[in-house]
């Protein structure tokens, strides 16, 4: 069975179904006004028990030490705190009085009717967290239908006393009110086995309602990535597979569940060796994460003291955080195209400027390099009209873009200088293919500046300006690019496809373009020569960065800072400070000598073993 | 009538939770609020109304004060503003 996973790690459980019952509309019209009058006061008692309930959950949350705090410390009275609002909105009210008395339907009908058009509204936003909140709606709509009579009481089967009680007794209530009964089926299930949570979704009520500590997975019928279980499983680590329709009705209370919250793959009543085989995936995972997390805090040095810098790929500023979590010391590459496809016009000045500002911010000090527009054929805006191109690839693209178009360039250049202020900015330029474009762009840098001196605006005076070496004309004149720029940053996956003319898309030519080709290696190494020779410094924010292979090479060619997506750093860290630069030298030196990519890989995958 | 604009720092825009804040607040006041984004108006007395406008880190609100305490409003209106 498959699923989507959305929250990592495997865990092994016994299945808990939660059932949560639906009502349907009764399409009964209410006959007179003494009806009516019956229904309104019907609906805003529901609305009164039903806040009544809310108040007495966020009592029993606050009270209990610690919080049983289900999401997070203060994050569930939170949830709670909004419910209630939404229980006692104004419009809410008014929409739903409306279909009673006008629509003359009865006070559930009128519910499900507005609430169930709301959920729509707000399931189909594409701000995610927003669309996240139809769960909220659900959650309140199923509150007021239960209090109304058209839910069995139990209409969330996880609400009841013992649950709220923290370390004893059953870690929640069947519908039925009874514990979970532990009397194991035909397999024997042991019972120190934790619970995975079988449902079609769960509400924010349901997830605030469990003690989580006592529950290894969620496995689910619906639901994205976005959803509020993953949300929540994500927080605290619980490991989750969404998406997984119908087949999961196959799945019985106290049935054996294994999954894997990455691959979003699950094992109903595995067989003996199949079961012992994930426990030891299981203990391999978390021992892997231990060791890992357990990096997070050390620099990155070999054992002969070599300082390497790893820092962090990113395209929003809400990925700083991530970053950090995972030991990034700053960012090495931070992408603007999303700042861009995110709009539908060209971002103001004023717009970037308040983007990268919290950037910088957010980077507590640590070293930020801003790409500018990196925009082409392959990579287009939805208000920026660009000829359709035979070759894309070999086309009208990022600064050759930005040169022809120096207003939106200088715009991105003022909001990122004005932004400097506040933190440690760098500026990279994507695509330079020659001296006379790095030096064309420069002076569009000096302009920028110019404007904001001459305005009285504050912006870091020693801001510097690098280029990114990915066309292997500017790889080859390295030495000349490097008395000109301030720094390099090497993107190897452009670099690679440049190099070999071979377009990585196309599955007919994409074993020609190997990053471990010679020529590609021997671009790499000069261009970190001559920066070195020339005093400037050079990094690395290609895959290459983050493939655990390439490491030690890199190392050895004397690259000190890699730029990779986040969750990488750990294991990359890893091999640094379990090597010297010695052993990193004659990895580049034996590498050096073999002629045929495959030799290569081979070779560093026996080092690495 | 007080007419003000804000600009939302937050760059994750406005939450369920500072959005339920500022609906409370509201409440504390006889005025009538509404407040503007993108040309669509709500009352700030609705939650959902508020969340539907689907406020975004960078967004400009325009805010609406009519009534007595219309001075108390705006002054407790840019506190709340100042710190979310």
């Amino acid at each position: 069975m498959k699923g989507i996973g959305v929250s990592p790690g495997i865990s092994i459980g016994r299945a808990l179904r939660v059932v949560r019952q639906k009502a349907a509309t009764t399409g009964i019209l209410l006959s007179d006004d003494e009806a009516v009058r019956e229904e309104v006061g019907r609906y805003k008692d529901a609305v009164n028990h039903s806040v009544k309930d809310i108040r007495t959950l966020i009592t029993i949350q606050e009270g209990s030490t610690p919080p049983i705090g289900s999401v997070l410390p203060g994050a569930a009275a939170d949830i709670l705190e909004a419910h209630i609002e939404m229980l006692t909105d104004p419009q809410l009210e008014s929409d739903i009085l409306e279909q009673i008395r006008v629509g003359k339907k009865n006070a559930s009908d009128a519910v499900l009717e507005v609430t169930g058009r709301l959920v729509e509204t707000f399931r189909n936003m594409e701000d995610p967290y927003l669309s996240a909140r139809a769960a909220d709606i659900e959650d309140i709509a199923q509150r007021l239908l239960k209090h109304l009579g058209a839910l069995p009481p139990q209409a969330s089967s996880l609400e009841g006393s013992s649950l709220v009680t923290p370390g004893e007794g059953p870690a929640l209530v069947t519908p039925g009110g009874g514990p979970v009964p532990t009397t194991p089926g035909e397999h024997s299930v042991p019972a120190d086995l934790p619970f995975i949570i079988v449902a079609d979704d769960l509400s924010p009520s349901d997830t605030i309602m469990m003690d989580l500590r006592r529950i290894a997975g969620f496995a689910l019928q619906a639901g994205g990535s976005t959803s509020h279980a993953a949300i929540v499983a994500r927080l605290r680590g619980i490991p989750a597979v969404v998406g997984c329709g119908t087949s999961l009705d196959k799945v019985a209370d106290n049935d054996i569940l294994v999954l894997d919250g990455a691959t979003g793959q699950l094992w109903v009543n595995p067989g003996d060796n199949q079961l012992m085989e994930l426990r030891r995936k299981k203990t391999a995972l978390a021992e892997n994460a231990l060791l890992l997390a357990s990096l997070k805090d050390v620099p990155a040095r070999t054992v002969d003291g070599r300082r390497i810098r790893l820092l962090a790929n990113i395209s929003r500023v809400g990925d700083m955080k991530d970053a950090f979590q995972h030991g990034a010391e700053g960012v090495g590459l931070f992408r603007t195209e999303f700042l861009f496809m995110e709009k539908n016009s060209f971002p103001t000045e004023e717009e970037q400027f308040l983007a990268y500002r919290d950037l910088a911010r957010a980077s507590q000090g640590t070293p930020v390099t801003i790409r500018t527009l990196d925009i082409g054929g392959d990579k287009p805006l939805p208000y920026f009209p660009m000829p359709k191109e035979q070759n894309p690839f070999l086309g009208h693209r990022a600064i050759r873009i930005s040169l022809d178009k120096k207003d939106i360039f200088l715009t991105q250049l003022k909001a990122i200088l004005r932004a400097s202020s506040f933190g440690r900015l760098k500026i990279l330029v994507p695509m330079v293919s020659s001296m006379q474009e790095l030096r064309a762009a420069k002076e569009l840098f000096t302009t920028a500046k110019d404007e904001l001196l001459q305005k009285d605006i504050s912006f870091d005076r020693d801001i510097p300006f690098g280029i990114m070496i990915e066309v292997p004309s500017a790889a080859v004149i390295a030495d000349l690019m490097a008395r000109e720029a301030d720094f390099f940053s090497i993107g190897t996956n452009d670099l690679c496809q440049y190099t070999m003319a071979a377009d990585r898309m196309n599955d007919k030519v994409s074993h020609l373009c190997d990053p471990y080709h010679p020529a590609v290696l021997r671009l790499i190494h000069f261009v970190i020569q001559q920066a070195q020779l020339n005093n400037i410094p050079v990094s690395l924010c290609g895959e290459m960065a983050a493939d655990p292979l390439a490491t030690l090479l890199l190392t050895g060619m004397g690259l000190e800072e890699f730029s990779m997506n986040a969750p990488s750093i750990p294991t990359i860290k890893h091999i640094i400070v379990n090597s010297s630069m010695d052993k990193a030298r004659q990895v580049l030196r034996q590498v050096m000598e073999f002629d045929d990519p495959s030799e290569i890989t081979q070779y560093l995958q026996d080092i690495n073993a | 009538m007080i007419e003000k604009e804000y600009i939302i720092t937050a760059p994750e825009g406005m939450h369920a939770r500072p959005a339920t804040t500022l609906v409370r607040l509201a409440k504390n006041f006889t005025s009538v609020i509404s407040i503007c984004k993108d040309g669509k108006t709500v009352r700030l007395n609705s939650l959902l109304n508020i969340l539907s406008l689907g406020i975004k880190g960078g967004d400009v609100l325009k805010v609406c004060i009519e009534g007595e305490d219309e001075v108390a409003a705006a002054e407790a209106l840019d506190h709340f503003f100042a710190e979310v």
